[in-house]
């Protein structure tokens, strides 16, 4: 009887450890996903995204948070049909999965002042 | 020279009702123009930039509008009216220095012979303050004018920072075309192109497809505008699209570099790149053409 207990204790213990280690896995898989989405603040400001060269990964999700230093100012992103109104005290995310590998432009899309033309960036998606 | 003011290159568009000249007219040039009632021409010129200062893009910056001007007035016959499609002046963020460039425009090209300007605005005179300045200098933003039977209509694309014709102006748009006869002659000025030539060099207007599908219905549709800074042609449909030069600064072609940048000044060939152009319209035909010049050193 006492073994047969003690067989029972066991087995709830090694479910238990089983149920545990599994967990921690999955809260350990979650925080390499977790860890593996990149978020990346870019900053506008007359008339420069700061930074305005951003490499990322292909197929990791990215998380764009734009923000504005001064005035209106558009963010697009054309291959990845993205793009944003930014605003001074307002950020604005755009979650993306870059599917391609390549280096795409971005560009203000707002018209800014003098040097809205010169008014972009380089996105570099890795394999 | 007399050879230059002898030849025109011609290339003709397939099924675009207009034929390109391409230089090679001198101002000197006799041009025995018709004068029938169905005939008429006019001058545009664009993205004069009054104000710009950058002496490795244009070190005759002060000089290049008033040199086209000059151009203007010699011609051997004067154009019905003059049109400015857009960007007269360089943007920026003084309110003040804003007015005084386009005071400063407006008496240069007071100098015109001809009397009847059209002025729009580009987004370097409208954007920033959402057209308050221009109107104060040269009235309505978007409006229409009627031209020996051609209706002309004048597109804001620009006082939108957003590069946007609107749905106010939209509706503007559809409520005189729905007055028009289908097949009347329409010519739409505007600054940006309405199709998406570039959009990554801001080589389009937001809603332009919009503007375009409005105008589909009509078979007699020519769409005239500046903001690229280089001679192109382009068909949506029916609807032929042509680009003028600018005034102070040449661009490069869509796409041909990764960043569009101003193409620098050239002494060896001064002002290249930069110029005007006359359409003559044939009026019965729907048919226009086009003859562009250069501006050189002895205008």
């Amino acid at each position: 009887m006492k073994i047969t207990k003690f067989v029972n204790y066991a087995l709830a213990a090694a479910v238990l450890v089983f149920l545990l280690l599994q967990q921690t896995a999955i809260q350990s898989s979650a925080k390499e996903i977790s860890n593996d989405e990149q978020i990346i603040r870019i900053s506008a400001s007359t008339f420069e995204f700061n930074p305005s060269e951003i490499t990322v990964k292909k197929g990791v999700p990215v998380t764009l948070e734009l923000v504005s230093q001064d005035r209106h100012h558009g963010f697009k992103l054309p291959e990845f049909h993205l793009r944003a109104d930014i605003k001074a005290g307002v950020v604005e995310k755009l979650r993306f999965i870059p599917d391609k590998a390549g280096t795409f432009t971005f560009f203000c899309d707002v018209f800014c002042g003098d040097g809205h033309e010169d008014m972009s960036g380089t996105l570099k998606v890795v394999e | 020279m007399k050879d230059l003011m002898n030849r025109r290159d011609l290339l003709k568009l397939g099924g675009m009702g207009v034929a390109v000249f391409v230089s090679g007219t001198t101002l000197a040039a006799g041009r025995g123009r018709r004068k029938e009632s169905e005939s008429f021409y006019f001058v545009q010129l664009s993205d004069t930039h009054w104000g710009f200062s950058g002496p490795n893009i244009n070190p005759d910056s002060e000089g290049t509008l008033k040199k086209a001007v000059a151009a203007v007035n010699a011609l051997d016959e004067q154009p019905d009216f003059i049109v400015f499609t857009g960007d007269l002046t360089q943007t920026t963020d003084d309110r003040k220095i804003r007015r005084d460039r386009m005071a400063e425009f407006r008496d240069i090209v007071s100098q015109l012979k001809v009397k009847t300007v059209r002025f729009m605005a580009g987004e370097h005179d409208a954007s920033l303050d959402r057209g308050e300045a221009y109107q104060e200098f040269f009235g309505d933003l978007h409006y229409t004018f009627d031209h020996n039977g051609v209706h002309f209509i004048v597109l804001d694309n620009v006082s939108d920072p957003m590069a946007a014709v609107g749905e106010q102006q939209l509706r503007w748009l559809q409520a005189d075309l729905k007055q028009m006869k289908k097949d009347a002659r329409i010519v739409v000025l505007t600054h940006r192109p309405l199709f998406d030539l570039a959009p990554d060099w801001d080589w389009a207007t937001r809603d332009g497809s919009a503007v375009i599908d409005a105008l589909m219905p009509h078979p007699n549709v020519t769409v005239l505008y500046g903001h690229i800074h280089q001679e192109h042609h382009h068909m949506t449909g029916h609807i032929a699209h042509h680009a003028a030069k600018s005034l102070m600064w040449a661009l490069p072609e869509p796409g041909s570099i990764p960043k569009k940048a101003q193409i620098p000044w050239n002494s060896s060939e001064p002002y290249k790149g930069l110029g005007f152009r006359d359409v003559e319209a044939e009026v019965a035909e729907a048919r226009y053409e086009i003859n562009e010049f250069p501006i050189g050193r002895a205008q």
